[in-house]
This record gives C-alpha cells, structure tokens and sequence, in this order.
C-alpha cells in the first residue's frame, strides 16, 4: 500500500515538472511551430504520468481501469490534434521560423 | 496526502492561468487553439485531482472523460475549419 503511495507521489511529480516544461515553452518560444512541439510533446507525457500516478493512488478498481483508459486515450488523441492543428497551420501559410543572420 | 493534492492543483492552476496568456494575447489564431488545447489538457487532471479532494472520483472520472473528448474533438473541428477557411490574419 505504501509503496503504491510512493508511486503516485513520484508520478505525480514527474508529470507536474512535463507540464512546467510544456507551460514555459508555450510561453517562451518564438513560433507557432516551436510552441506546439513544446506543448504537444511535454503535455502528452505529462497527461499520461499524472494519470497513472492518479492510478496507482486509486489501486485495482473500476476507478482505476477508467483512469488508465483516459491516459491510453489522451495518449492516441493529443498526437493527433497536434497533427491536425499544425498541418492547418503549414497549408495556411504560416512560414516556420528561421534564425536571422547577423550581417545583413 | 490532501495536502499534497491541493499544491499540485495549485501549481496546475499557475500553469493554466500562464497558458491563458498565450490563448488572449497570442498573434494570431493558430496560438490561440494551441493555447486551449494545453488548458484542456491541464483541466482534466485538475478535475481528477478535485474528484480525489472530493472522495467523489467516481462521479468526477465521467465528467473528465467527456472533457477529454470534446478537447480532442474541438481541436480537430477547429483545424478542419481553419485549414478550409485558408487566409489567417
């Protein structure tokens, strides 16, 4: 019992410090490309750690079994969002993001 | 342990109102999607961790499942409509 307790707590962290990462990036980069593959990428592994840390604090039930078939969801769905979201952007003609040299 | 739930929603909330920013000042339409899918995203354990602050998770783990699919399918339906509306600014 304990150590599913540890479990949750180390879960739960994990996925806490992945949303940090994915909030920062949304905030901090310069794109909309750079921002979506902080935010789609930091948020689906995040999404899916809080939810089996969630898991492992609810132990073997029908609570438990729905919780982990939302993180095997979000885990199929977020992807695809991003994917769709960002390939409107790409044929709506939104240019990616380069580097400016320093002469000119 | 319900102190330790309250602080990661806590934190989940200081990440949804950082996100909030990007969804009302962001340039353009493209950002602001992006920004209301990473809310979404954050609700759903923000809901589950109410559920277990609650002890009512059993009603809370419906309400968050629906919330799961209608974020997944808003954002779809919003870059269907984007992608044939074509201009963006």
């Amino acid at each position: 019992m304990t150590l599913m307790i540890l479990m949750a707590i180390i879960c739960l962290l994990g996925g806490l410090f992945f949303f940090a990462t994915a909030t920062i990036g949304l905030l901090r980069f310069p794109d909309f490309f750079t921002r979506l593959h902080a935010t789609g990428k930091g948020d689906t592994l995040a999404v899916f750690l809080s939810l089996l840390g969630l898991a492992f604090y609810e132990g073997f039930s029908l609570t438990g079994l729905k919780i982990v078939i939302i993180a095997v969801f979000m885990f199929i769905a977020q992807p695809t969002a991003t994917h769709a979201i960002s390939r409107a952007g790409m044929r709506s003609g939104l240019t990616p993001w380069m580097k400016e040299k320093k002469e000119q | 342990m319900n102190c330790f739930f309250t602080v990661v929603g806590l934190c989940l909330c200081i990440f949804v109102f950082c996100a909030l920013y990007r969804a009302i000042f962001g340039p353009g339409v493209f950002n602001r999607v992006a920004a209301i899918s990473a809310i979404g995203t954050k609700t759903l354990v923000l809901l589950l961790i109410f559920g277990l602050l609650y002890e009512r998770v059993d009603m809370f783990i419906d309400i968050s499942m629906v919330y799961a699919l209608l974020n997944f399918i808003g954002c779809v339906a919003a870059a269907k409509y984007l992608e044939s509306q074509g201009g963006i600014e």
